[in-house]
């Protein structure tokens, strides 16, 4: 395998070989539905959850107490440093299987990479998601390795879960409580730290929050009464959430105030600074969003595509409180957003 | 007049936020060509008390930021 010049050049900044970061890059919901559009599905009885329901992975039965749940997710480079965008590239599609209730096990390498790229740069994105991977408890086992004019990074991972186990994005019922594990806003941070408009403090921080495994965030909460999961990353809260509730026949009241976003993103979204992503969920989401009275910049930071994002729950509500206690201190920010309510057949979200 | 086109966003706000601190203008006239950067050059418009008039055309929009 040839790749790079093998020219050392320690001035590389990764996000500037990328036209747009991490997650962001994803194509739209709606979009990606089109795309798909007439395309015959197969049905298989063993298959679980599949394409047609837009959730996180597959999950194939292959015994009654044993399913396979697979994903792949790589994106281009979300962060200058080849290291921790190597870590968070490992922990977002790691988070997939997560998000399915699942422990994943083996995973393989997806890379692109330009020939301006230096080999140690290379090398330290490769060891970034060697040691995600194994903090995830799993195994890289080989890979694939392409050039091309831009970095791209991520895996395809294979997981476990008990067939009877699996959580999709479609189970939620009413009465359900709705908990997030991550803070938002790392799209916009992201795209503002791009033309450095962020400190170093607050870069560091929404660094280290995607680079964050979802992981114990999903082992409490398989020990509960879980009705629904699902990561938020690309489509952003309000997008995810729309899916879930489309997906669930329902509908949820989500309280805005209760979303941890940083104060320095919405001062962002009130500046302008951000993702085309948020515009893409905005227009995907915002048919099925009753926006209420909240401030544009709250609306604009609901919709921020996310990277490694944490993982919206709708729990049972006699399970709620001690879900929620677990998580906190456990999840890098438990916080309880919203309820889940019989869909009354218009919007599908209604923030308060 | 700022001309933006072919840049894309954050950049194009961000020059339109360092003409604004820069010179205080009562108007303002961006050129950029694309619909992102018109929502966004928008939002931080809106914030620093600016009005916004957009004209399209071929793909380009000119945005006339006004003073309230």
């Amino acid at each position: 395998m040839e790749i790079g010049t093998g020219e050392r050049n320690d001035d590389i900044r990764l996000t500037k070989l990328a036209s747009c970061a991490g997650c962001g890059a994803k194509v739209g919901a709606g979009v990606l539905a089109q795309l798909l559009e007439g395309i015959r599905v197969r049905k298989d009885p063993d298959l679980l959850v599949g394409f047609d329901k837009s959730d996180d992975a597959s999950v194939y039965r292959i015994s009654d107490d044993l399913a396979l749940v697979q994903t792949v997710d790589f994106f281009p480079p979300i962060h200058d440093d080849p290291y921790t965008f190597g870590r968070i590239a490992a922990a977002n599609a790691l988070s997939d299987v997560y998000a399915m209730g699942g422990e994943p096990k083996l995973c393989l390498n997806i890379m692109a990479v330009p020939k301006s790229m230096p080999d140690s740069a290379v090398h330290e994105m490769l060891r970034g998601g060697y040691e995600t991977v194994y903090e995830a408890g799993a195994l890289i086992t080989g890979g694939h390795s392409i050039l091309d004019e831009e970095p791209k990074y991520g895996l395809a991972v294979t997981g476990f879960v008990h067939p009877d186990k699996v959580l999709t994005n479609s189970g939620a019922q009413p009465g359900d409580v709705l908990l997030l594990t991550k803070p938002l806003g790392t799209g916009i941070l992201t795209t503002a730290a791009r033309a450095e408009l962020v400190g170093a403090s607050r870069a560091e921080e929404t660094a280290r929050l995607m680079m964050t495994l979802n992981k114990a965030g999903r082992d409490i909460m398989v020990k509960y009464r879980v009705h629904a999961c699902t990561d938020v990353t690309g489509f952003g809260l309000l997008g995810h959430l729309t899916e879930m509730m489309q997906g669930s026949d329902a509908q949820a009241r989500l309280d805005a105030a209760s979303v941890a976003i940083p104060e320095e993103a919405l001062a962002l979204a009130r500046n302008g600074i951000l993702p085309e992503g948020m515009y893409r969920n905005r227009s995907f989401a915002e048919p099925y969003v009753d926006a209420g009275g909240i401030e544009l910049a709250v609306q604009d930071a609901l919709y921020d595509p996310q990277t490694s994002g944490g993982l919206l729950i709708a729990v049972d509500p006699e399970d709620a409180k001690a879900v929620f206690a677990e998580l906190e201190g456990a999840v890098p920010c438990a916080q309880r957003i919203g309820v889940v309510e019989k869909y009354q057949g218009g919007k599908r979200i209604f923030l308060t | 007049m700022i001309d933006a086109r072919g840049l894309s966003c954050p950049m194009p706000v961000v020059m339109v936020q360092k003409e604004v601190k820069k010179s205080d203008p009562s108007e303002l006239e961006v050129l950029v060509d694309s619909m992102v950067c018109v929502e966004n050059i928008t939002r931080f418009a809106n914030t620093h008390g600016f009005a916004v008039e957009t004209k399209e055309a071929g793909g380009e929009y000119t945005l006339r930021l006004v003073k309230r």
